[in-house]
């Protein structure tokens, strides 16, 4: 009997096919068991969840999109009477009103010029923000200084440059949310600066009076700082001089956004380590050398995220000054909803959203440039 | 000699460069500059003021006020009541939407801020959109949004909308059931700080006793039996002694009108949904960096000593989570409070509203209510935060 094995036929000479994975280990399925139905709890919340979904979406979505008006001149297109049919958001009054709400009742001729303080202010933001981009410090320059005076040039007039004047009651709309804004945060950042090196100063006195004046004002709700701005620093100034209403409760949010500044810059330059001043003092360099050489820049570097977080919160705080009867994006608003030739239901609804809209629009970008950069600082920390 | 540098005195420095000297030239012009400043102003204040025929001091809080307030714990009128009345009513209408937001924004700010690390996908996306929108959008233009767009939006008062249990919406607000107290109803709030009483002094027993002997006793049942149980017992047997003391009045449809129950007014509501949606959008964000922050070796290691979940999340989770939690949730509070003279926007008759607006519109005294306003507020924040700086002195991680 030959025992000896010719040929290994009980050897495959090809690899079988790799066996589907169980269907309840991955793919899809195994996803919805293990994220949405992974016991009695989550599926019963994962239901009411979707309950609610089903419960809310679909009538924002019909009054959003489906019923909505796009077009149309007055108050008729809006109207179920008038309309014929169920309406939803009015967005031809939004269409109908879009320049009043980005210009204030900005002379129609000299609008071009609210355009150019825009774009310049875009660039500086960009230039400033973007951390790839070249000599941040020469952007810094315009944009604390160049944009400025660009800006009041342009929108308040110059006899010599050929501008005709535009008084301040006629600005209005998203021109005055930004400008705001930018006034908050144009002097927020040196006020809080200089206030937060204040309040880690060696001289007692100066931090006495810096402590006191960042705890009053974030203390103290805005607007009552508003309500005082707009009330007191008339009484405050010789007979004779008045402030521009405007003016006000500018004075008053760049006080404001300070304090704040002052806190999220003290929290980087309490960041900063001992060895750096350290360092700075044995190199010979003066305290404000020191500050403005080593300390600052680091300590500013650090707290990027806090910064543009306070510029949000000081973006959204900016509609505040609409009480004091600034007709900022939200005044303009409240003033067109109750356009008797837009008296529809649906109006004022319509008009919140596309202010919402605006805002999440500019709050969320400012947000998701701070994650950004905060991811960016922590990289040199991963390892 | 290598002694000699030692035994030198300092080298002269010119004062000029004498960081001292420049320090004190420093304070000194500071503070010349702001007294001056207040000099100026204050100067400038009085003679304006005298141009202006406006009285100064604080004698116009007892002067009559004459406008009435929608809203008000203290009994006010127009005629009868004072402008010092009407800056309690302000101050009391404050508080109420104060504590009131900071209970249901606390709840709310917990499930949400718990509901974006939960593992069930759809729960954490719903928090986190929830987060995004609210935290990004306006305050103001969200109470707007919900005194003009939603409120209004609803029916009118004979068209009431039953929403269950007595409770009605409409376009005047909220109308609910309205309890009677019997006169011997006083009882049960008794009972009830009673129980509280007993659960405090039963609970720093039963830590003693553990300390001592190891031995647990369970708190929480015996907290919540007394708390609960004990007012409870007053009303049944107040009940079945003679009859009901605490009844309600349930506000009934009429033809145009609901009759009976009380009513909460729109620009309450709106302004308390608003605060409480608003301010639980950032609470979640602070409660969910709280339990972030607890490592996770923190829960391995009280899965090695053999803890199961739930003493793991309550014994070594939460307590170092709360450490995290407490001073930026003290601050939301703060905020809530701060953010609650929106108030004046959609004109429920808060501190700002009342005080800064109608008393100093018709008094003119803007440096008194100011000043008065502002101690207000200032008083709030400053008593939180230093009660809150002896709390966490308190939880502070004893280093070596």
């Amino acid at each position: 009997m030959n025992t000896a094995v010719d040929t290994l036929t009980f050897v495959r000479r090809d690899q079988q096919a790799a066996l589907p994975p169980p269907s309840l280990a991955r793919g899809p399925l195994a996803w919805i068991r293990e994220n949405l139905f992974s016991g009695p709890l989550n599926s019963i919340l994962t239901l009411a969840v979707l309950a609610l979904l089903f419960v809310a979406i679909p009538p924002v979505l019909r009054f959003a999109i489906t019923d909505a008006v796009w077009t149309g001149t007055n108050r008729d297109a809006c109207r179920a009477e008038t309309a014929g049919r169920a309406v939803g958001a009015c967005w031809a009054f939004v269409f109908d009103k879009i320049n009043y709400f980005i210009y204030g009742s900005f002379p129609i001729t000299e609008r071009w010029r609210v355009n150019v303080v825009f774009a310049l202010f875009a660039i500086g933001v960009f230039w400033l923000l973007n951390l790839r981009m070249p000599r941040r410090d020469l952007g810094a320059l315009f944009f604390f200084v160049f944009v400025p005076l660009a800006t009041y040039i342009l929108l308040v007039g110059s006899d010599t440059l050929g501008l005709t004047y535009v008084p301040t009651s006629l600005w209005g709309g998203i021109l005055v949310t930004l400008l705001v804004s930018a006034v908050g945060i144009v002097f927020s950042l040196p006020f809080g600066v200089v206030l937060a090196l204040g309040r880690r100063s060696k001289l007692p006195i100066i931090r006495l009076l810096s402590i006191i004046f960042i705890e009053f004002v974030r203390g103290v709700p805005l607007i009552t700082v508003l309500i005082m701005a707009n009330t007191m620093l008339p009484l405050f100034l010789p007979e004779g001089m008045s402030v521009d209403r405007l003016i006000r409760p500018l004075v008053g949010v760049a006080l404001f956004a300070s304090a704040y500044m002052a806190e999220v810059v003290r929290g980087g330059l309490q960041a900063i380590p001992k060895g750096q001043y350290e360092g700075a003092m044995s190199l010979g360099l003066g305290y404000w050398r020191m500050m403005i050489l080593i300390v600052l820049p680091q300590a500013l570097r650090i707290v990027i995220p806090g910064i543009v977080n306070t510029f949000i919160g000081l973006f959204k705080d900016t509609t505040l000054v609409s009480i004091v009867g600034i007709f900022d994006f939200i005044r303009t608003i409240e003033a067109s909803r109750v356009d008797p030739n837009w008296a529809a239901p649906t109006v004022a609804t319509t008009g919140y959203a596309f202010a919402g809209i605006f805002y999440f629009i500019v709050c969320y970008g400012m947000s998701r440039y701070s994650t950004g950069v905060e991811r960016r600082l922590a990289a040199g920390q991963k390892r | 000699m290598p002694t000699s540098a030692s035994t030198q005195a300092p080298p002269k420095v010119s004062p000029f460069y004498d960081p001292k000297v420049r320090g004190i030239v420093y304070q000194v012009v500071l503070v010349s500059a702001v007294v001056l400043l207040f000099y100026l102003a204050a100067s400038n204040a009085a003679r304006n003021l005298q141009a202006a025929r406006i009285a100064s001091g604080f004698g116009f809080l007892d002067n009559t006020a004459g406008f009435d307030v929608s809203q008000s714990l203290i009994r006010f009128s127009a005629a009868g009541s004072t402008y010092g009345q009407a800056f309690t009513v302000g101050l009391l209408n404050t508080l109420v939407v104060g504590v009131i937001g900071i209970f249901f924004a606390t709840i709310l700010g917990f499930l949400v801020g718990i509901g974006r690390l939960s593992k069930n996908w759809i729960v954490a996306k719903v928090a986190t959109v929830y987060v995004e929108v609210i935290r990004n959008l306006p305050l103001l233009l969200q109470l707007l949004f919900w005194y003009v767009a939603v409120l209004a939006a609803l029916p009118e008062p004979r068209e009431s909308l039953n929403i269950g249990a007595g409770f009605f919406l409409n376009k005047r607000g909220l109308t609910m059931p309205k309890p009677i107290l019997d006169d011997r109803a006083w009882l049960i709030p008794v009972m009830l700080s009673l129980g509280i009483v007993l659960t405090v002094a039963f609970h720093l027993w039963a830590k003693r006793q553990q300390a001592a002997t190891g031995r647990q006793y369970p708190v929480l049942l015996t907290g919540l039996a007394l708390i609960i149980g004990l007012p409870a017992l007053a009303w049944i047997g107040l009940g079945v002694a003679s009859h009901n003391p605490i009844t309600f009045e349930l506000p009934e449809q009429g033809r145009f009108n609901l009759r009976g129950g009380t009513s909460l007014l729109p620009e309450f509501v709106a302004l308390f949904l608003g605060l409480t949606t608003y301010t639980a959008g950032f609470i979640a964000e602070v409660v969910r960096a709280g339990i972030l922050a607890v490592s996770k070796g923190q829960t391995e290691a009280a899965n090695a000593l053999g803890l199961r979940a739930a003493p793991t999340l309550r014994l070594v989770v939460i307590p170092q989570a709360m450490r995290v939690i407490i001073p930026p949730l003290t601050s939301q509070y703060l905020n809530l409070v701060k953010n609650s003279s929106l108030a004046v926007a959609i004109g429920y008759p808060d501190l700002v509203q009342v005080f800064m607006g109608t008393v100093l519109n018709q008094t003119g005294q803007a440096i008194e209510v100011v000043v008065i306003t502002m101690a207000v507020y200032l008083t709030i924040s400053l008593v939180t935060s230093f009660f809150m700086n002896i709390y966490n002195r308190r939880v502070a991680i004893v280093e070596r």
